[in-house]
């Protein structure tokens, strides 16, 4: 009679209402980590930060009173992000640039396209064994082993991808009749390429590279056995050839140590860490979001 | 004809200008082969350190588990089985919970502002670095979860994947850390495919009388199929080769086991446990495990690939 009307008890309603709560569910457990993982972070490692934190040198575990400060590890994650940006963005750019303005989609930039995917799944700790055997082992960089250098080149091989992805895909998204236009006056495709299309592609390159340069620095696995760990302060320019410190692993080091003054440090670098690339990403999200609205009017 | 000659001659470009434009594209061309010549010089580094432990154990490296440097004996079974097995229940976790909360974002359950923040929320997820993920395991999961592992272990022990005592870091806490990485990978793949899927199908299904969830198990599920397996793919290949969280919350133990409530090893936990202490033999036998593992992750991702540029553009 009224079939017209909804009904609660049909099995297809039934059936409807359990699916969808279970897909409520799902997302629930999706985002609880994020929460209870942030707001721990903020709050253990918050408690933690003190002015002499930016300014000591972590003591070696064992002195259970006093675990000292992280900045060696700051800036020596400073320094080999520094690094592995140098290497990595003209690099990727360059080959960026190749990808999206010269190549004809033939066979050489479809293997290099597949390569930069490729590329982008190897395990990161394969790069740090990579460029252990490559320069580590060898040594050679000036006889030295294990340096800063060397794990900066670590992080360049990961970061590598991301900028060459994010060049082409911004400079693919750059129209055409730019480049007619530029080419038409008489430009030659290089003036084209620095003057018109790198410049109206700069934003949406420069957020990925920025993403990637926050993503490189939580990167832990290839510095462990490139850069390895020191407690003492970077001095100067020749330190770049000796062991160096970073957040990522003074936090790995530290978390497994027995002692609770160490452990109070990883928690303080955690935050620093988290809270350093939660805001670039944040501040990138809205910027682009920024971007869509400013595009659409 | 000849006035036109000169002419065309005369609107060429200086020499040096024309030399300008060779070398930069030239320079471009040889920045852009960097990826191939490192992705090859990796392969090759990596087997060709490894070619003393191949010659000396062959096949057998991967089928035994005995690893004593004292003796000069190595084999990564454990660690080859611990890889594997973490994998793949932490990806038998996160596909229906990352596809779950995918089409929860997709469907209009709740005003389009809430998902988009709860997409992103997701996405933030990724970021974080694998190894504060790790201190977080140690010091907040290991003891929340202690009791439900002893639970675990009193009523499904005579399941040999619970039959060990629980006794601190186990191959459990490091799936269930794996979940909490995988999980914004799934996600967003798994949003963008079932994003892709064009309106008209839905309002066809709609339009012949399926209800919301008929229409998504047997229409939009099935469309988005492909991009979701690619997804599922990139993220078995990240979880092969995840290390540090899984290194800190794994026990670092290479005694055998099938039970997941016992410490454990995988290959990239090996890796980065002993590299920096190993010498002799040893390092040629973590460069092999390293060689196990680069191929696994390559064949996983090489598929992933070729599944996308199949299925990409079915729509």
């Amino acid at each position: 009679m009224n079939s017209l009307y909804y009904q609660k008890r049909l099995s297809r309603n039934i059936g409807d209402k359990f699916f969808t709560s279970l897909s409520v569910i799902c997302a629930l457990i999706a985002i609880l980590p994020l929460i209870f993982l942030v707001t721990y972070i903020l709050i253990k490692g918050g408690s933690q930060i003190t002015p002499e934190l930016f300014t000591l040198e972590p003591n070696p575990p064992g002195d259970d009173l006093d675990a000292g400060g992280i900045n060696p590890a700051l800036i020596g994650t400073l320094i080999i992000t520094t690094i592995a940006s140098i290497i990595a963005i003209p690099v990727g750019v360059g080959g960026g640039i190749y990808l999206a303005e010269y190549s004809k989609g033939g066979a050489f930039s479809r293997f290099i396209r597949f390569g930069v995917n490729v590329l982008a799944g190897v395990p990161s700790i394969i790069a740090g064994v990579f460029i252990y055997a490559l320069i580590v082992s060898t040594k050679i960089l000036f006889g030295s082993m294990y340096s800063g250098l060397a794990g900066g080149m670590a992080l360049s091989i990961l970061m590598l991808p991301t900028v060459i992805k994010t060049t082409d895909e911004g400079l693919k998204l750059v129209p055409s009749e730019l480049r007619y236009a530029s080419l038409g006056v008489g430009a030659s495709m290089y003036t084209t390429i620095l003057k018109v299309t790198l410049p109206s592609a700069f934003r949406s390159i420069a957020t990925g590279v920025v993403l990637g340069i926050a993503r490189a620095a939580g990167e832990t696995a290839p510095l462990i056995f490139t850069a390895l760990f020191s407690y003492y302060y970077i001095t100067g320019f020749g330190d770049l050839f000796y062991e160096m410190g970073s957040l990522a692993v003074l936090i790995y080091n530290f978390a497994l140590e027995p002692y609770d003054a160490q452990n109070k440090l990883a928690w303080a670098a955690s935050f620093i860490l988290v809270l350093s690339i939660l805001s670039v990403n944040i501040f990138s999200r809205i910027l682009a979001a920024f971007n869509e609205k400013t595009k659409r009017l | 004809m000849e006035e036109k000659l000169t002419l065309f001659k005369n609107r060429k470009r200086f020499g040096i200008e024309k030399n300008i434009d060779i070398i930069f594209k030239n320079t471009a061309l040889v920045l852009s082969s960097f990826v191939a010549i490192i992705l090859l010089g990796i392969i090759l580094v990596v087997f060709f350190q490894s070619f003393e432990s191949f010659s000396r154990y062959g096949l057998k490296f991967l089928v035994t588990s005995e690893w004593n440097p004292v003796k000069d004996e190595y084999g990564a079974f454990t660690a080859i089985y611990g890889t594997l097995v973490t994998s793949f229940f932490s990806l038998l976790i996160t596909i229906p919970l990352g596809v779950g909360t995918a089409i929860f974002i997709t469907e209009d359950f709740v005003p389009k502002v809430f998902r988009e923040i709860l997409g992103s929320f997701v996405e933030l997820l990724a970021a974080i670095p694998s190894v504060v993920l790790g201190l977080w395991a140690i010091f907040v999961m290991e003891p929340f979860f202690r009791a439900f592992f002893v639970f675990l272990h009193n009523f499904f022990g005579w399941i040999p994947l619970f039959s060990t005592e629980p006794t601190g870091r186990n191959s459990l806490l490091a799936i269930l850390i794996l979940v909490v990485m995988l999980l914004p990978i799934v996600t967003s793949i798994a949003r963008d495919s079932l994003n892709q899927v064009p309106k008209k199908l839905r309002n066809a299904a709609y339009g012949i009388g399926a209800s919301r969830w008929k229409t998504i198990f047997s229409v939009i599920l099935p469309a988005a199929l492909s991009g979701i397996m690619a997804g599922v793919l990139l993220a078995l290949g990240r979880a092969m080769g995840e290390t540090m969280a899984v290194t800190m919350i794994i026990g670092n133990s290479n005694a055998f086991s099938w039970s997941l409530l016992s410490p454990g090893y995988t290959i990239s936990s090996m890796l980065a446990n002993q590299f920096g202490e190993a010498d002799g033999s040893q390092v040629s036998s973590l460069f092999y495990a390293a060689f196990v593992l680069m191929i696994l992750s390559l064949v996983v991702n090489i598929f992933a690939q070729l599944l996308v540029k199949k299925f990409s553009l079915k729509y």
